[in-house]
């Protein structure tokens, strides 16, 4: 199986990749780690007829930390590879659930080439770092012809293959808050060590992200407010999949799912917990 | 020492290694310069009537040299029903004319200069279709309802047996039945399907295809497109697993060499792994109703197993699995009374074919589960109840109730090798200890013990030739006709004659796979290979041996009674004085030293074996990982080691992805939903523990090698035993039974389940 | 388009369509037919070669991707006089291979285990092995391939050095 034909465009700057969006509009596709991108090209399901290669971009690879203080934040740059993160120093120390999510995904060659730009563009629902992101709160930074924004996490993926980013912007840096010696726990459930989780949850500093349960990652919201509140880990797990819908498939249905949602993050919730 | 029973490293790995083997598709040929590329266009609805196939966009595409549909085949005779016992209205087309019954059916061919250039024109070929109802199981098959062929008035193939007298199981203290699944799977071998043809100017054709029996293959093409087998040169290059889904030839390939005289060129072709989870034959797919009845005291009166054989939708091998099933079905157990009955029905799928076992691990799937039903019903232990049904030693054949005779076996010993290298007491404890804590981790521990039938008649009879020539350079050929494929021939035939010659293992060439270097051979599947094909290199070498003790005792005037054999110089000396005498070498030098031989078994062999299987099963989500296998696999005398190890490891793995993860999947309108490897759960190295494997060998009477078969046995082993180990772990929960495979929501339902029906039978 | 890519030490500049895969480079514009193609979703692992010291699966890989690459396939591992690689030597000795089809991709995937964790247990093997799948050999030998290797020191998680970089 191969890919339809197009058009091959390398830039070596974000500006050039804007460019290059603006010239080809609709038709045009960034191409970073193509782990994403390549597979549905080949099985035809998507058939863009320019990719703009923006792998070459070097200066967006980085984890470095922004400002000090209880504010500084940890900025990772859309071109850093999943194994990058993996190994990061400073992602080990500043933000560890990242390193440790990003070792999660897929298999050594996928995270050889992946990169967490591309996962957070793409949206799959039931993808490893975006919902670490989203439960690290954080900002999503996107570049675009009128310059940068940011948006917040909570707001970015907003459904099936659907970001609050618009066709002629790209992202070009994630913002997280540093978590240090705050405890987290990610729990991903699969058939298989590497596949993609069937539900995945991740839990930090009082908030929990899910995948796989809806449209887009989600935060479980009800769980956070009755830990919030005070509540046991018990009594808030039990109330993670309050808001989802999740998808059925043949590894699980609706409710499967949300039974799963409900241990996953009452596990997640414990490792965090220390308990 | 001789060199047989050592672990000697194979022959074959240095190429493997530096420079890849080299598949159908990696042939380099003066025969196929300018060879074009076919790219089937296959249906993508299940079930309906064919209403026009149009070309002409496809025509215009680059590179297209031509396209081609059912209209096309005026000199192509239909393809006949593959067996006469099954309904003979139920034939394949070579491309589907009125009628697609399966999503992947072929419809038409694209040829073109480029490989990339295919796929593109193939999108363009617009198929119309007008949708039938899927027929999807082989209980919406057995309504006969929708009719895949309405010409045979029904979508039973074949049906094999009759039901049990309504008495059978009168006077058992206990009965218990239960539905199982014996799920379809997929045999992915890592390399798809893939053949080339050419057309010499002698009117004869080569063909070059992935198979794991190249005479058998040539043979099916003979038939098919009605030549003269002799005009055809099918050669079998390296071949990237069978595992049963590549025996005989598919019709693509004869298609191959008929496209490549349409049109006039050499043409190949490489089908996609999503072409090949379509295309490619799949296997086991059994609807099975287990009944066993005995008394309280564990023993077992009567077992009875009904079964329906999916077929898909054009019958293959899967149409006559039912008779092994059968064949097989009461195992290793001395079972007063046996009954099964089988039946085989056409679905609108892919065709089923062999499958690791084809036939045997369903069989032996069954009675291993229909044991511990039992055994949880009168509340023993599942060992005990295995001893006190086993058959005991024989050493003599023993025939079953189902007409199987089974050569020799002790598998008593078996069991009690494996439960002591498992630890079975140990084990019990350390789950009743979880159980005890109700811990989120439960222990489960699964037996299962097997017997097998192997080297059985696979149409070609129980035989197999060897030819064996010792050069003057000493080194030597031997010609084969079997068909490894990854099982290392090349290596253990050379072993084998080494044995007997001491001739260097390194100087003996294996050659296998060329039908016309060796016209006649059985192939390898059924585990024969080394039981018959081993066993006639080692009557070659004997022959050898008698030809050249004649040759040396004349030209060395010795009496021939007084040579023999020298393996230190690899040939014959005089008696009580070594190193005198006459190389094979010499000999050769003289006059082609060369023999040629059919070593026929006469009767199948019954390897047999105990497997203890270790899962953890986090019941609060279901999922469940094996931690352990322990296997006792009796494969009589053993050549290599390493070789029949490396079987036993990838049986035992495939075994595992049955019980725990792999299965096809079709929604209602019959689509596949698991036709790539991200959806079609293919087992990895983190699903798998490393093996404990246990020693036993009890050779057979039948070889002169003592060899059983061990291809097979791991698989059919290992599945039970997983699968019994997953629900034992749930046992104290209520849990009875889980169906295969036991996936994670499944076991979680079952779980939940019992748990309700115990709180009703509390309330 | 144009690309120039080191294979096994050797450069070479060939005209290729944007969308032809590393592992199609490889096989057809190279000749370099050991790299297999076992599936068309990424899943199998058979493809694997080294891209500038990481193993990368190259059926996912455009050929223009790798434009200035360094490229190792399983035909680059032995040494000039025919002297195996710790790898190929270890995948031998053990029986780590059946059919042979996984094979190019296993042991180049190995290397890349090896090069991240020089010592691995039996459980990092088999983690680190998750996206290569063998049907022949319940990748029993095959783990102790990769243990016995890295017993071999570090070589066996390298490649050979590029014989002839070109500027
Ligand atoms: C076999 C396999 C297994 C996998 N398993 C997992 C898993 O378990 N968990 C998991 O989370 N993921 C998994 N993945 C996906 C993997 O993480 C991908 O690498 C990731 O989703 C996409 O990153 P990429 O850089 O490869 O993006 P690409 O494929 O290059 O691009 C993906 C999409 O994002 C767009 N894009 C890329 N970069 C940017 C940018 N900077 N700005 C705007 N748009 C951009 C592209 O145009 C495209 O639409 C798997 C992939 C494979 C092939
Ligand atoms: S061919 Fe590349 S992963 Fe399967
Ligand atoms: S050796 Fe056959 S697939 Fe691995």
């Amino acid at each position: 199986m191969i890919p339809s034909p197009f058009e091959y465009v390398k830039v070596r700057s974000v500006d050039e990749a804007l460019a290059a969006l603006t010239e080809h509009g609709e038709d045009a596709k960034l191409l970073a780690g193509g782990h994403s991108l390549l597979p549905i090209m080949k099985l035809r399901l998507a058939i863009p007829t320019v990719l703009i290669d923006i792998s070459g971009i070097s200066d967006l690879s980085y984890v470095r930390v922004d400002g000090d203080g209880p504010d500084a934040m940890v900025a990772i740059g859309a071109g850093t590879r999943h194994f990058e993160l993996e190994r990061d120093d400073v992602a080990r120390t500043e933000v560890p659930l990242l390193p440790h999510v990003a070792g999660r995904v897929g298999d050594p060659q996928v995270r050889h080439r992946g990169t967490i730009g591309g996962t957070t563009a793409h949206s799959d629902p039931a993808s490893d770092l975006p919902t670490a992101l989203l439960a690290l709160g954080g900002t999503v930074v996107l570049q675009g012809p009128g310059g940068r924004r940011e948006v917040p996490v909570t707001e970015f993926w907003t459904g099936f293959f659907e970001t609050a980013m618009s066709p002629d912007e790209m992202v070009v840096e994630l913002r997280v808050p540093r978590t240090g010696s705050i405890g987290w726990g990610y729990e991903k459930f699969t058939r298989r060590e590497n596949d993609w989780p069937i539900v995945a949850a991740a839990a930090v500093d009082g908030r929990v992200a899910l995948a796989n349960m809806a449209g887009s990652v989600v935060r479980a919201t009800a769980t956070e407010e009755a830990l919030a509140r005070g509540a046991s880990i018990a009594e808030a797990a039990e109330l993670a999949d309050q808001g989802t819908s999740p998808g059925a498939d043949m590894h699980a249905d609706q409710e499967y799912r949300r039974h799963l949602a409900r241990l996953l993050t009452r596990r997640a919730l414990e490792t965090a917990a220390g308990v | 020492m001789s060199i047989l029973g050592t672990r000697v490293v194979r022959t074959e790995d240095p190429l493997f290694l530096t420079r890849g083997a080299t598949y159908t598709d990696d042939l380099v040929d003066d025969r196929l310069t300018g060879a074009l590329h076919a790219t089937f266009v296959r249906s993508q609805v299940a079930h309906g009537r064919l209403l026009s196939v149009d070309t002409s966009a496809a025509l215009e595409a680059p590179g297209v040299v031509a396209v081609v549909t059912a209209a096309d085949l005026s000199d192509l005779v239909p393809l006949p029903p593959p067996f006469p016992f099954i309904n003979q209205e139920m034939t394949r087309p070579w491309l589907a004319s009125d009628r697609v019954r399966f999503v992947g059916d072929p419809i038409a061919v694209v040829l073109t200069e480029e490989r990339y250039q295919g796929e593109d024109a193939a999108e363009l070929v617009a198929v119309d279709i007008d949708p039938l109802p899927a027929v999807v199981s082989t209980a919406d098959a057995a309504r006969d309802e929708v009719l895949l062929f309405p010409e045979a008035g029904t979508n039973v193939m074949a049906s094999f047996g009759e039901p049990a007298p309504a008495d059978f199981f009168d006077g058992c203290e206990v009965v218990v039945t239960q539905a199982l699944v014996n799920q379809r799977v997929a045999p992915v071998p890592l390399e798809s399907r893939a053949a080339a043809a050419s057309w010499g100017a002698d009117g004869r054709v080569t063909v070059w295809c992935t198979n794991q029996g190249a005479q058998q293959a040539r043979g099916q093409l003979g038939d098919w497109l009605k030549m003269d087998p002799d005009l055809i040169h099918l050669i079998t290059p390296d071949v990237g697993g069978g595992f049963g889904a590549k025996i005989g030839a598919d019709p693509e390939y004869a298609f191959v060499a008929w496209l490549a005289k349409h049109v006039g060129r050499p043409v190949r072709w490489a089908e996609s792994r999503s072409e090949n989870l379509v295309g490619m034959l799949h296997g086991r797919g059994q609807d099975q109703v287990v009944t066993i009845g005995g008394r309280r005291d564990g023993t077992v009166e009567a077992y009875s197993l009904v079964f329906d054989q999916d077929c898909g939708a054009y019958p293959r091998i899967g149409a006559v699995l039912p008779t092994l099933t059968m064949l097989m079905a009461p195992g290793v157990y001395g079972f007063p009374k046996v009954h099964s009955q089988g039946r085989a029905l056409a679905t609108t799928t892919t065709s089923i074919g062999a499958y690791r076992g084809a036939g045997r691990p369903e069989a032996t799937a069954a009675v291993e589960r229909a044991i511990d039903l039992f055994a949880a019903e009168i509340g023993m232990d599942p060992a005990d109840v295995r001893r006190k049904n086993l058959l005991p030693a024989f050493h003599e054949p023993h025939t079953t109730p189902m007409g199987a005779t089974y050569d020799n076996g002790d598998y008593t010993v078996a069991l009690d090798k494996a439960l002591d290298a498992a630890g079975y007491a140990d084990l019990r404890a350390e789950q009743a200890r979880r159980r005890e804590a109700g811990d989120a981790r439960q222990l489960g521990i699964g037996l299962s013990v097997y017997v097998e039938i192997t080297g059985a008649d696979n149409g070609a009879g129980t035989k197999e030739a060897a030819e064996l020539e010792v050069h003057p350079d000493g080194t030597a050929t031997v010609l084969t006709g079997t068909s490894p494929h990854g099982q290392g021939h090349a290596t253990a035939w050379a072993m084998i004659a080494s044995d007997q010659l001491g001739i260097p293992v390194e100087k003996i060439t294996v050659v296998h796979g060329d039908t016309d270097r060796v016209p006649e051979g059985g192939g390898t599947m059924g585990s024969r290979s080394l039981q018959q094909g081993g066993a006639a290199v080692h009557q070659a070498a004997g022959e050898l041996i008698e030809l050249a003790r004649r040759r040396a005792a004349e030209k060395l005037e010795a009496n021939p009674e007084d040579l023999v054999v020298d393996l230190g110089m690899a040939g014959l000396a005089v008696r009580g004085t070594p190193g005198v005498g006459v190389t094979f070498a010499e000999l050769a030098a003289d006059d082609r030293l060369l023999v040629n031989t059919v070593f026929n078994a006469n009767a199948p062999t019954f390897p047999f074996g105990a497997h203890v299987a270790v899962v953890e099963l986090d019941v609060e989500s279901g999922k469940a990982q094996v931690v352990r296998m322990v296997t006792v696999d009796d494969a009589g005398t053993i050549v290599n080691p390493l070789l029949a190890e490396g079987q036993r490891h990838g049986g035992i793995a495939q075994g595992v992805a049955q019980a725990l993860l792999e299965e096809v999947l079709y929604d209602e309108d019959g689509n596949p939903t698991t036709s790539t490897l991200a959806d079609y759960p293919f087992i990895s190295a983190t699903e798998l523990p490393s093996f404990e494997l246990v020693e036993m060998s009890t050779p057979t009477p039948m070889n002169p090698l003592g060899a059983k078969g061990i291809g097979e046995a791991g698989t059919i082993g290992s599945t039970p035993a997983v699968q019994n180990a997953v629900i034992d772990a749930a046992a104290h929960l209520g849990v009875r039974h889980v169906d295969m495979p036991a996936t994670p929501m499944r076991v979680w339902r079952a779980i939940r389940q019992a748990g309700h029906n115990a709180s009703q039978e509390g309330n | 388009m144009q690309v120039s890519i080191t294979v096994n030490g050797e450069q070479r500049t060939d005209e290729v369509e944007p969308r032809l895969l590393l592992a199609h480079y490889l096989r057809e514009v190279r000749g370099l037919k050991a790299t297999n193609i076992g599936c068309d979703s990424t899943s199998c692992g058979a493809c694997t070669v080294i891209v500038d010291g990481l193993s990368v699966k190259s059926c996912t890989v455009l050929a223009v991707q790798s434009d200035g690459a360094q490229v190792t396939t399983l035909e680059g591992l032995a040494g000039p006089d025919g002297e195996l690689h710790p790898m190929q030597a270890a995948f031998r000795a053990e029986h780590g291979l059946q059919c042979g089809f996984c094979t190019p991709g296993m042991v180049m995937a190995a290397i890349g285990v090896l090069a991240d964790n020089p010592d691995p247990t039996d459980r990092e093997v088999r983690e680190g092995l998750e996206g290569n799948l063998c049907r022949c050999t319940g990748y029993h030998n095959i783990v102790r391939a990769v243990r016995t290797a890295a017993q071999a020191g570090p070589a066996a998680g390298q490649v050979p050095q590029a014989q002839e970089v070109e500027a």
